[in-house]
């Protein structure tokens, strides 16, 4: 037993399971010293969450997306490239998913996929420009999908406001129904639908929220990249040339085609992410003042998941988790800085940054143990 | 007349928008010339700002609040320093970290400073980092327009000067770049090569944190949720398109700092160009610049690399 935690606690898994309980160590300390009581604060964290199936249900809604950034940047993580990107490839999926849906009319079976094929594709142009300036001239790819980011939101803004296509200021018209996944979205407010879901008052809850099928997209593009990356040559290819990029051109592999198609797939799941959040949760899009922070959040998925498609899904999961439990804890009776998961995100990071503190800790107990018994 | 009038405002807008850039512009450069990648500088920033804006107020004193926020993001520096030198860690990911831990620090602590809300209260002019030259300068004439600015301008643009006589003119210097460029050798040498790395990245930490200050205490009035948004990261990647030096990164933050004076000067023309287009420049212009002028960007050796010493 003692032989399979010490296993499991040196692995990467273990030093992930590590920080996340240090990390919530870490936000009740800060709580008390705040004056708060971080047992009542967590509570109503984890009531927020799993009290209700309505909660459980926002937790997915908000995991979504993130799950898709998590991935877009584990992807480009595992082929040696740094996505900061997402956020842009997010953004301009989100623009172009909601142009598709206003603009066009056509029966769901096609507009649905359209717009989802259309906005990936657009955040995977946004993301092989980068690929492209970093294959071309040498632009390192942190700083120009900085740039792209904010290209992105400033055209984005400007689409937001065109004539036309604004509702009113600051937001855009609502997509058609033909291209929103959102489940039932017609039927649960029929008349046959409210009396179905009467005599169904669990699955009324859930369905109360905007509960939409981008759950089951996200879940299958995490099947997709392990398997891409796993199982395929093309996987095998990309990952070669993260690994080592003179090995992998002495190899034979055309290192800069694959640098600006690692960042196209990348953005294509960046723009997905954005593409699923407009025909799933928001409808529209709105102006932004700054960064909303899915790409962002996406850095530390895919960190927290170890660049893992499956580690992802989890740590996707959590985020959302979090970020919905955490927006609970505001109200009354707590009224406790929701801040505070961004500080134990952070934390969560940090400790996952130096996998070496704990081994140490685990060969300084090895150590004194060796030293009682001699 | 018109047009002196035009290209003073535009000077004057060109420094004070640069400013906090190039503070933690600067940081950037005094990290990754160590060795140490600090992708943690919008965080840094973020915390510097709202410890500056908060001590300030309740001081009253901007030089206490100034110097608040260097302290704060120098332990926030502090921290990515234990990380990154200590314990050997992926320097990337603690930077992510502390982009976290800044502003859910300075959110965090700004609800319970401030009755709930993310932003700090105004200060009043005479608590704001002080403008010294306001009254030597002759009224209504260009070098006003251009100079009167804000005193942490001149500190930033100074510290350009100290930083580049620091870097290629001293011992300490000459050490720092060894030991970013090749830590073994310097170790060997008998540099101590954690010790130049801490004081390198508490350094930048604490510059981020005086970039933050300037802008909360002197462009802006208070700490708000979006006052930073970003800017962190522009300072980046001026470090990265100033080549890892303190003149180039100037270069870099007066190009930015005069985009933003742009958009602003022509957004009062009335020229019917849409905003969003002026906003989006600077960053199509350093992409254009990147890929004609700067050519492949050269970081120092051994950047981002751990440095273990042998306990053989």
């Amino acid at each position: 037993m003692g032989k399979f935690i010490k296993r499991l606690f040196s692995g990467t898994i273990g030093v992930t399971i590590f920080s996340i309980v240090i990390a919530f160590i870490m936000g009740g300390a800060i709580l008390l010293l705040a004056g708060y009581n971080p047992v009542q604060v967590y509570m109503v964290m984890i009531e927020g969450v799993f009290g209700k199936p309505k909660n459980m249900a926002w937790s997915v809604i908000k995991a979504t997306p993130l799950i898709i950034t998590g991935l877009s940047v584990a992807f480009a993580f595992r082929t040696g490239l740094f996505n900061i990107g997402a956020e842009g490839q997010f953004i301009v999926g989100s623009t172009v998913a909601a142009l598709f849906g206003y603009y066009l009319h056509l029966p769901p079976l096609i507009h649905i996929p359209l717009v989802f094929v259309g906005g990936a594709f657009a955040g995977g142009c946004w993301g092989s420009i980068a690929g492209y300036l970093k294959a071309r001239f040498g632009i390192h790819e942190v700083i120009s999908t900085i740039m792209l980011n904010w290209i992105a939101l400033y055209g984005h803004n400007y689409v937001v406001g065109m004539p036309g296509f604004a509702r009113r200021t600051n937001i855009s018209c609502d997509i058609q129904d033909s291209a929103c996944i959102t489940l039932f979205k017609n039927w649960k407010f029929s008349e046959v639908g409210r009396t179905w879901f009467g005599a169904h008052p669990i699955l009324r809850d859930i369905f109360k929220t905007p509960l939409n099928s981008g759950f089951l997209v996200a879940v299958l593009l995490v099947i997709l990249v392990w398997y891409i990356l796993n199982r395929t040559t093309l996987g095998y290819r990309l990952r070669a040339v993260g690994f080592n990029k003179d090995a992998a051109e002495f190899g034979g592999i055309n290192v800069k085609k694959s640098i600006v198609l690692s960042m196209f797939i990348a953005g294509m799941l960046g723009g997905a992410a954005g593409a699923l959040q407009v025909m799933g949760v928001a409808r529209n899009i709105s102006t932004l003042a700054a960064m909303e922070g899915y790409g962002f959040d996406g850095i530390a998925i895919a960190l927290i998941g170890n660049n893992s498609a499956f580690g992802c899904l989890f740590a996707g999961l959590l985020f959302g988790a979090l970020k919905f439990g955490g927006a609970r804890i505001q109200s009354p009776p707590v009224r406790a800085p929701m801040e505070i998961i961004n500080i134990m995100i952070g934390t969560i990071v940090f400790f996952i940054a130096i996998p070496r503190l704990i081994r140490m800790i685990i060969r300084w107990r090895e150590k004194r143990k060796g030293d009682g018994d001699a | 007349m018109a047009m002196l009038n035009s290209l003073g405002f535009i000077l004057g807008t060109t420094l004070m928008y640069a400013t906090p850039l190039l503070f933690t512009s600067l940081g950037g450069v005094m990290s990754e010339n160590s060795g140490v990648v600090n992708i943690g500088l919008e965080g840094m920033m973020t915390f510097g700002a709202f410890a500056a804006a908060t001590v300030g107020y309740f001081s009253g004193n901007p030089w206490l609040g100034f110097l608040a926020g260097g302290l704060a993001s120098g332990f926030l520096g502090f921290l990515h320093a234990l990380a990154c030198v200590t314990f050997a860690a992926n320097q990337v990911v603690s930077g992510i970290a502390i982009n976290f831990l800044g502003p859910g620090l300075a959110l965090f602590l700004s609800r319970k400073f401030f009755d709930g809300a993310t932003m700090t209260y105004n200060l009043p002019i005479e608590m704001k980092m002080p403008k010294y030259f306001n009254n030597m300068l002759p009224e209504g004439t260009f070098v006003r327009q251009v100079l009167n600015q804000d005193i942490s301008v001149f500190m930033a643009f100074t510290l350009v000067l100290l930083i580049w006589f620091l870097l290629y003119r001293t011992k300490l210097g000459l050490r720092i770049r060894a030991v970013g460029e090749h830590p073994k050798a310097a170790d060997t040498l008998g540099v101590n090569v954690s010790r130049i790395r801490y004081l390198c990245v508490i350094l930048s930490g604490v510059f981020a944190g005086f970039g933050g200050a300037s802008m909360s205490l002197a462009v802006a009035s208070n700490f708000f949720q979006t006052l930073i948004s970003g800017q962190g990261f522009i300072a980046l990647a001026a470090m990265i398109f100033g080549k890892w030096k303190p003149h180039g990164a100037m270069v870099a933050c007066l190009i930015f700092g005069c985009a933003q004076a742009m958009t602003i000067f022509i957004g009062g023309t009335g020229l019917r160009v849409p905003q969003e287009f002026l906003s989006m420049a600077p960053y199509i212009l350093t992409l254009v610049i990147l890929m004609g002028f700067v050519g492949r960007a050269v970081a120092p050796a051994s950047d981002g690399i751990p440095y273990i010493k042998d306990e053989s």
